[in-house]
């Protein structure tokens, strides 16, 4: 069926996590009949299990709703979803520049939070139209006028024509379609042009390799045409092409301004990035499409199987993940406790724990996380800079002249009776104040420069514990600064546990290696022996703590006759310290090596 | 075959006490004489079933322990029925050990006499502990004089080899009050003690109070002090420890247990016994009512059965073997499963040694006076992996 250029639109929505995107997403489906309601298990766009699970959008993905508008005209409308977590702020511009528009959605209670905002700037930056959306105007606590107020204030759109819905009840759905087809330009592109379509998502199919996901930019994409990867510069053949309705639906072509996925057996992901330019290899365009770059790691971890033997099978589980990630990041690393493993790099710690989970859920690995860490840049006497992503690496201090780490500019959105614990906290944790603006006579945004490291450490958990979980942050890198860090080593029974190292400030060295030290004793199980555990800074000890020897584990009676009880009881103990690492002659469970995460900066 | 496979070990499950003490999660229900009928009716069938056509086949046994629950709560009319049910099924051999379990607080002399005089010559008495305080906790029906008394009973009776059962690391006690159990007990002159350690099992309503704050566990150290204080003062009155938890005069060891730590068979009758049959290990249904349906539908009432898996044969042998203090014959176990226990595990005895948990003595294998307080660790040590058997 030939859709004509002008009767398409293209569009995400901007949302905060829980401001009801999936479920707008899903009254839209309904409305426009691309679902029926019994088709529509909940929230048909997470389609992957986590995402599910922890309510939030990972991966892009594209659905064309056909609309019947009160113009009497058909529409094709693609919705783009994007996903909504400050990690993955590059996939978001990614997708804003495959579209025309935005609904920006926001809470009718809740009002604009931190990521909103950072992300309806980013939509302004793409020259987005931006459709404001209240959503949620069923609940008591709803207070639309107000959020109306706050986005024209804040945002400085005009929210006078802002659509109010009930994605819930369904009220205001068909207004958001019109105000999509009536507001919302269509895509501009000449059709005849050399093709450039932008991929904006990708995924790994076993049977029909990378699927890609992409905008038709100019030209035209034809089932069979023989593509060019621009940035790779590698060209496969279009074996099959197709649209999500949201069922994926083939076609023969696809034309400027029109989103759909294609699969051209591509065996190897980094083949097919997000953000490169497909063209026409016999007909090249002259230069690919502006904003491809290679997005960078913020926060490293070490990645190790808790079976040596299983390091092949996590290589190639992070090969077929990097498949539909581009952003994951691994070379492989040893450590003398851990054996061979990766050091990986991730866009933020949600990032961070959403591999680690697909790795043990979907490839049924058993991990060793050691605890996250930032890149640290490291003067050293000879004049080079190092740079430092694995904290174990940091030379001795005398060879080094200074460290520089990470810094982030920090936006914190909080009612104004928590301002004082937000200053609170972000001095505690090494900010420098930059500013404090009143969004409303009860909402606050205060600005700070704050170390990449402490908001990895616990910074973001602090902050929504201090403030009753009404606070939302956003951050941008903000380059690096240099400071007084020190590397703190672990010893366990009187061995330097290189995975366990960490940097921290020189004024808070002591306080966390005691904390370290205290929540290690408690989280490695008694031994056969006594087990001392040390934090020291160079030959300095700092704080010691010992688990006590384990001296009695004997199951007294013998249950009748029921052996096999026994036996089970055996076999369990014996599972229990299978799961642990052993790391010269003592068992280490996992979470030991995130235990710096953990310690809490009120113990004191 | 079958004959070969007829175990010379018979335990009888009677499941009913006067009350649950307040540490127990076997299988017992409170004492009532229509349900202890319907038992009785019960078992009496499943003998039948067991044994009826293997009669003429001379099935001897060299032990009975008739356990619980509280065998002695059931009257002595009772009681008498059971036994001359099993001497009607079953070939005694003139040494068999038959042993009864008893609650203090529900023998008498007249009793105990009938008792011995059907054939009964070992008398378990759970005297458990020696103080009113720790008896109360451990939610016990009887007195410390009870005890006294049903010793003295026993004997005149004419019991000449008689168990008594301990616990210690109970919450409240203390070490000298464990020992002056200890001393208390040896002055009674047993032929044999069982000494066991508490274990706190989920669901009682011991382990409840623990969990709530309401008692206080006892500290590993004072656990450790209370074993080392039993085997110490048993083995000065000449009981020598001979199992993680028993201890005996020469000659009086438990035979019927030594069948389980050798790890051969026996047959278990009554709700919930357990028997290793055949290579197969089974349960009885745990519910005196699915017993009993079972039962006059004239089936066996096994709840779970599951072939033991030479795995498992071998990982249990090594277990059980490793609880008595002699260890584990590695001459019979080499015999018994045709290779060497060396050849299925490769370095790790020589590492369980090296780190001083194990020690050979001769044929055996046995748990060092330190592997002994952790000789669960040692044990899972031997869990089975796939291949052991392909070495």
């Amino acid at each position: 069926m030939e859709i004509r250029q002008d009767r398409i639109r293209n569009f995400c929505i901007i949302a905060h996590i829980d401001h009801g995107k999936s479920t707008l997403a899903d009254r839209l489906l309904e409305y426009t009949g691309a679902l029926t309601q019994r088709e529509m298990s909940e929230q048909v766009l997470d389609n992957m299990e986590l995402e599910r699970e922890r309510g939030i959008t990972i991966k892009l993905r594209a659905v064309r709703l056909n609309y019947r508008a009160r113009d009497g005209q058909d529409y094709a409308l693609n919705l783009i979803d994007t996903p909504g977590h400050v990690d993955f702020t590059y996939e978001v511009s990614r997708s804003l520049a495959s579209c025309e528009g935005a609904l920006l959605v926001v809470d009718a209670a809740q009002g604009i939070e931190a990521q909103t905002l950072a992300n309806v700037y980013l939509a302004i930056d793409h020259d987005l139209e931006i459709i404001p959306v209240i959503n949620k105007i069923d609940l008591p606590a709803a207070d639309p006028e107000g959020v109306r107020n706050e986005i024209e204030e804040v945002i400085g759109l005009d929210a006078q024509d802002a659509v109010l819905t009930s994605a819930k009840t369904g009220a205001g759905i068909e207004e958001i379609l019109e105000a999509i087809v009536r507001r919302i330009p269509p895509p501009r592109g000449d059709q005849k042009a050399p093709l450039q379509a932008l991929i904006f998502d990708s995924h790994y199919d076993s049977y029909k390799g990378v699927i890609a996901y992409f905008r038709v930019m100019e030209g035209r994409l034809e089932k069979g045409m023989l593509i060019k990867m621009m940035a790779i510069g590698k060209e496969f053949e279009v074996n099959e092409l197709g649209v999500f309705k949201p069922a994926p639906t083939l076609v023969d072509e696809l034309r400027a301004g029109e989103v759909g996925f294609l699969a051209a057996s591509i065996k190897n992901a980094r083949d097919c990035r997000v953000g490169d330019t497909i063209t026409d290899a016999n007909r090249p365009a002259i230069a690919p499409l502006p904003g491809y770059r290679q997005v960078k790691p913020m926060v490293y971890c070490g990645l190790y199987p808790v079976e040596s033997n299983e390091y092949g099978d996590l290589r190639d589980a992070l090969d077929k993940l990097k498949l539909n990630d581009a952003s994951l990041v691994y070379d492989a690393e040893s450590s003398e406790a851990l054996g061979f493993g990766f050091r990986c790099g991730f866009l933020g710690l949600l990032h961070m724990e959403i591999i680690q989970e697909r790795l043990e859920r979907e490839y049924g690995l058993s991990l060793i996380t050691t605890a996250p860490s930032v890149m640290y840049r490291v003067n050293i006497v000879t004049g080079e800079t190092l740079e430092i992503e694995n904290p174990s690496l940091m030379p001795p201090s005398g060879g080094i002249v200074s460290v520089e780490e990470p810094f982030v500019a920090a936006t914190i959105m909080v009612p104004q009776e928590f301002v004082g614990a937000v200053m609170e906290l972000s001095q505690e944790r090494r900010g420098v104040y930059k500013d404090m603006v009143y969004l409303s006579q009860s909402r606050v945004m205060v600005k700070y420069d704050l170390p990449l490291s402490e908001i990895i450490f616990d910074y973001f958990d602090q902050l929504k514990s201090r403030t009753r979980g009404y606070a939302s942050l956003d951050y941008e890198w903000a380059g690096f600064r240099q400071s007084k860090l020190v590397k703190m080593d672990i010893l366990v029974n009187e061995e330097p546990l290189d995975a366990l190292s960490f940097i921290v400030h020189q004024e808070k060295a002591y306080q966390r290696g005691r904390a370290l030290v205290e929540k290690l004793r408690s989280l490695i199980p008694r031994q056969l022996f006594e087990v001392p555990i040390q934090a020291a800074i160079g030959n300095k000890v700092i704080a010691r703590e010992t688990v006590r020897a384990r001296r009695k584990d004997v199951l007294a009676k013998c249950y009748g006759g029921d052996i096999t009880r026994k036996r089970k009881l055996l076999e369990k103990q014996k599972e229990g310290k299978k799961r642990m690492k052993q790391v010269g002659s003592v068992e280490i469970p996992q979470d030991a090596f995130m235990a710096v995460l953990n310690i809490g900066e009120e113990k004191k | 075959m079958l004959e070969n496979s007829l175990p010379a070990a018979l335990y009888i499950h009677i499941p009913f006490c006067v009350r649950k003490c307040r540490y127990c999660d076997f299988v017992s229900y409170p004492y009532n004489e229509s349900n202890a009928r319907l038992y009785i009716t019960g078992l009496r069938r499943e003998i039948e079933l067991r044994v009826g056509g293997k009669l003429d086949k001379r099935w001897p046994l060299s032990t009975v322990f008739i356990g619980g629950g509280t065998p002695t709560c059931l009257s002595t009319a009772m009681l008498l029925e059971i036994i001359n049910f099993i001497k009607g099924h079953f070939i005694l051999s003139s040494g068999v050990e038959f042993t009864i379990e008893a609650n203090p607080g529900t023998v008498d002399a007249d009793k105990l006499s009938a008792l011995r005089r059907a054939g009964v010559n070992r008398l378990s008495l759970g005297a458990q502990a020696c103080t009113e305080a720790t008896l109360g906790i451990l939610g016990r029906i009887h007195t410390h004089a009870q005890t006294v008394a049903a010793v003295r009973q026993a004997r005149e009776a004419g019991f000449e080899n008689v168990n008594m059962d301990l616990i210690f690391e109970v919450p409240g006690q203390t070490l000298t009050e464990w020992q002056c159990c200890l001393e208390q007990v040896v002055a009674l002159q047993p032929e044999h003690v069982s000494a066991y350690g508490l274990q706190l099992e989920e669901g009682t309503p011991l382990k409840e109070q623990v969990d709530s704050g309401l008692l206080q566990p006892c500290v590993e150290e004072d656990g450790l002090a209370m074993y080392r204080a039993a085997a110490e003062i048993l083995k000065t009155a000449g009981l020598e420890q001979y199992e993680i938890s028993n201890f005996a005069r020469s000659g009086r060891q438990c035979c019927h247990n030594l069948v389980y730590w050798h790890n051969e068979e026996y047959l278990g009758l009554g709700p919930a016994a357990h028997s290793r049959l055949g290579g197969v290990r089974m349960s009885n249904e745990a519910n005196l009512i699915d017993y009993m349906t079972r039962l006059n539908t004239g089936a066996l009432p096994v709840a779970w059965s599951e072939d033991i898996t030479p795995e498992n044969d071998i990982f249990e042998t090594i277990f059980l073997g490793l609880r008595m203090i002699c260890g584990l014959d590695l001459e019979r176990f080499r015999q018994r499963f045709g290779r060497p226990l060396s050849q299925m595990y490769p370095g790790l005895t020589e590492s369980l040694v090296n780190k001083g948990l194990l020690e050979r003595r001769g044929n055996h294998l046995r748990l060092t006076q330190r592997g002994l307080m952790v000789a669960n660790e040692v044990m899972c040590e031997f869990t089975p992996t796939v291949n052991i058997l392909d070495k």
